[in-house]
């Protein structure tokens, strides 16, 4: 029997699936930047969930797509902050825009050297390598107390405006508005990233090891490929909180800060992009209105909300909101076009 | 008789067993060859030292006459060195399509492009139909590779490796499991594969060595046994008393 012949417009269709925008995501992005106008008075803790947020995708892009997993991204984060901060302190950058990018690269240099170090070994091993790294850099920033500050932070930065038109105010407009734009371009990039052949390869890489290795796939080399990049995502998510509240601290490396980032990704659900965006929205509201309840014990909502993550989704804890997703995804252009041509029919 | 795979002298020892023993192999061009052995003869110590996963103790791999030695997997990949394996390595979460489009666009060169979306170069796109139609997976080229069958995992096991378009393909006991309905469509597939690559069957079926190969190694506690036409080790007598036993002596 002869199989029946595939149109080869289908299969394209079938291959680049994945690409396709859905309605739901449109939504999020429309919401997101109707938010500027929307909740004037809600927008610092919406940049601090824009470059939380951010912080969070860049950790979906190793662990959800590489199946890195990190307990010390604050080292990039950190770096990118404190570049930034420095940058404007001793005036060598002036143009936000432009330092943010020279934080990513710092970041990213930062990212690739040390990628080397998570090519090898189980979770626990990547887990203890980029804690400590952290760790170090930390302890780094705390005895170059001449330039970082030391324990005080870097004190007396000040931003100038973005792209010199848009000066920083201390309502966070011009933060969120700047925060969002930021993470939108890097989401857009990090979308066509993932669904390309480049993408795939990395699910390969994550999925099998030992069989992307034998169709011809340099294994090490997509891993610090996507480390650095993601190391890049994260530098500029630290850049945007310095130059966002032009301050600088050793906190920016903190261990609760790489902890909160993986309980940020795993609330959200990894492997999709939105994970981290998602996470980044339920975390900070939840804190938000928790510590407003009790100021001392807010952890102990998280706390139990991971417990039940870890309930619900058993040994796939990253991808918990698999289910949710799947019944999300029904809400396609399709069922979308149907359901509005029915809608005007019974009217009709 | 051009060569196309050759070793010399190759050596392996894990911490005082010798699991390949100065095996020196040659390979001719366009061959079907099988190698077969008694379990423990160190077989697949000799297919990770030809594709790279593991490093010899001592001696040299060619390929048409470049040392390759010390290559890694995928530049031996790149060279035209792919395997199949004997239990499916795939990628579960992918389906056919992305499997085999995966294969190919990395075979292209074109695994590191990350602006262009997967399935945007049309003539990419009829190649991975082409290579699923022939290896009957038309049917479920949408479907996630952990759901499917397991005769058509096997056919996608081998259609991976056929999409990296191998010089010589190392298969490995590849009807290993199958369901007797579902084995003549791999065995089929087998005996189609194009005639200018070269095969080395890893192989315990002795009915699909003898109807396959054209050539037979038997490898006996790592060292290189008997080697020669199938008539020639169907005869054999110290081939009968170590390691075929009844199974030829019935045939």
């Amino acid at each position: 029997m002869l199989p029946s012949p595939i149109s080869i417009r289908v299969a394209t269709e079938w291959l680049s699936a994945r690409a396709r925008w859905q309605p739901l995501e449109v939504a999020f992005w429309i919401v997101a930047f109707a938010a500027i106008w929307l909740f004037p008075d809600r927008h610092l803790i919406l940049t601090e969930i824009a470059w939380l947020g951010l912080f969070a995708l860049s950790l979906d892009l190793i662990l959800g797509y590489a199946g890195i997993i990190s307990l010390g991204h604050a080292a990039f984060f950190g770096l990118g902050a404190y570049a930034a901060a420095l940058l404007a302190k001793y005036e060598i950058i002036n143009e936000p825009v432009l330092a943010l990018l020279v934080a990513g690269l710092a970041a990213m240099a930062l990212g690739f050297v040390t990628s080397f170090l998570v090519l090898r070994g189980s979770d626990l091993t990547r887990l203890m390598v980029t804690l400590g790294l952290a760790l170090l850099l930390r302890e780094l920033a705390n005895r170059l107390g001449w330039l970082t500050g030391g324990a005080d932070g870097l004190q007396g930065v000040s931003i100038k405006p973005v792209l010199g038109m848009f000066r920083f105010d201390m309502f966070g407009h011009t933060g969120y508005a700047y925060s969002l734009t930021v993470l939108f371009i890097l989401f857009l990039i990090a979308r066509r990233l993932v669904n390309s052949p480049f993408g795939l390869s990395l699910l390969s890489v994550k999925g099998n090891p030992l069989r992307a290795s034998a169709i011809g796939i340099s294994v090490d080399g997509r891993l610090i490929a996507i480390y650095t990049i993601a190391a890049g995502y994260a530098g500029i998510a630290g850049a945007l909180l310095a130059q966002t509240t032009s301050f600088a601290s050793l906190e920016v490396f903190s261990f609760d800060r790489s902890a909160d980032l993986l309980l940020v990704l795993i609330i959200g659900g990894a492997g999709y992009l939105y994970g981290g965006l998602i996470g980044a929205i339920i975390f900070k509201f939840m804190q938000d209105y928790l510590s407003a309840l009790t100021p001392q014990y807010w952890p102990f909502w998280i706390g139990l909300v991971l417990v039940v993550i870890v309930l619900v989704g058993r040994d796939r804890i990253t991808s918990w909101t698999a289910p949710f997703r799947r019944i999300a995804s029904h809400l396609s252009w399709r069922t979308l076009a149907r359901r509005i041509s029915a809608a005007s029919g019974e009217r009709r | 008789m051009a060569v196309a795979l050759e070793t010399i002298n190759l050596v392996k020892r894990f911490s005082g067993i010798v699991a390949s023993n100065n095996v020196s192999l040659q390979i001719a061009k366009g061959a079907r060859h099988a190698l077969i052995g008694p379990n423990g003869a160190g077989k697949t110590t000799l297919i990770n030292l030809l594709t790279g996963v593991q490093q010899p103790t001592g001696g040299r791999i060619l390929l048409d006459g470049e040392d390759i030695t010390g290559l890694s997997t995928h530049e031996r990949v790149r060279l035209g060195i792919v395997r199949t394996f004997q239990i499916n390595q795939l990628f579960n979460d992918l389906t056919p399509l992305e499997t085999i489009g995966l294969a190919v666009s990395e075979r292209r060169g074109q695994g590191l492009d990350w602006w262009r979306i997967v399935g945007s170069r049309p003539d990419l796109v009829a190649e991975v139909v082409e290579i699923l139609e022939r290896f009957h997976l038309a049917d479920v080229i949408d479907k996630r590779t952990a759901v499917l069958p397991y005769g058509k995992q096997r056919l996608l096991e081998i259609a991976l490796a056929i999409a990296c378009r191998p010089r010589l393909l190392l298969l490995d006991e590849p009807a290993a499991g199958v369901p007797e309905d579902e084995r003549h469509e791999i065995l089929a597939a087998v005996a189609a594969l194009p005639a200018d690559v070269t095969v080395l069957l890893i192989e315990h079926d002795m009915d699909i060595v003898f109807s396959f190969a054209d050539r037979i190694s038997v490898l006996v506690n790592g060292a290189l046994f008997v080697e020669g036409s199938p008539e020639e080790v169907a005869r054999d007598p110290r081939v009968k008393a170590v390691y075929l036993g009844e199974e030829v002596a019935d045939a």
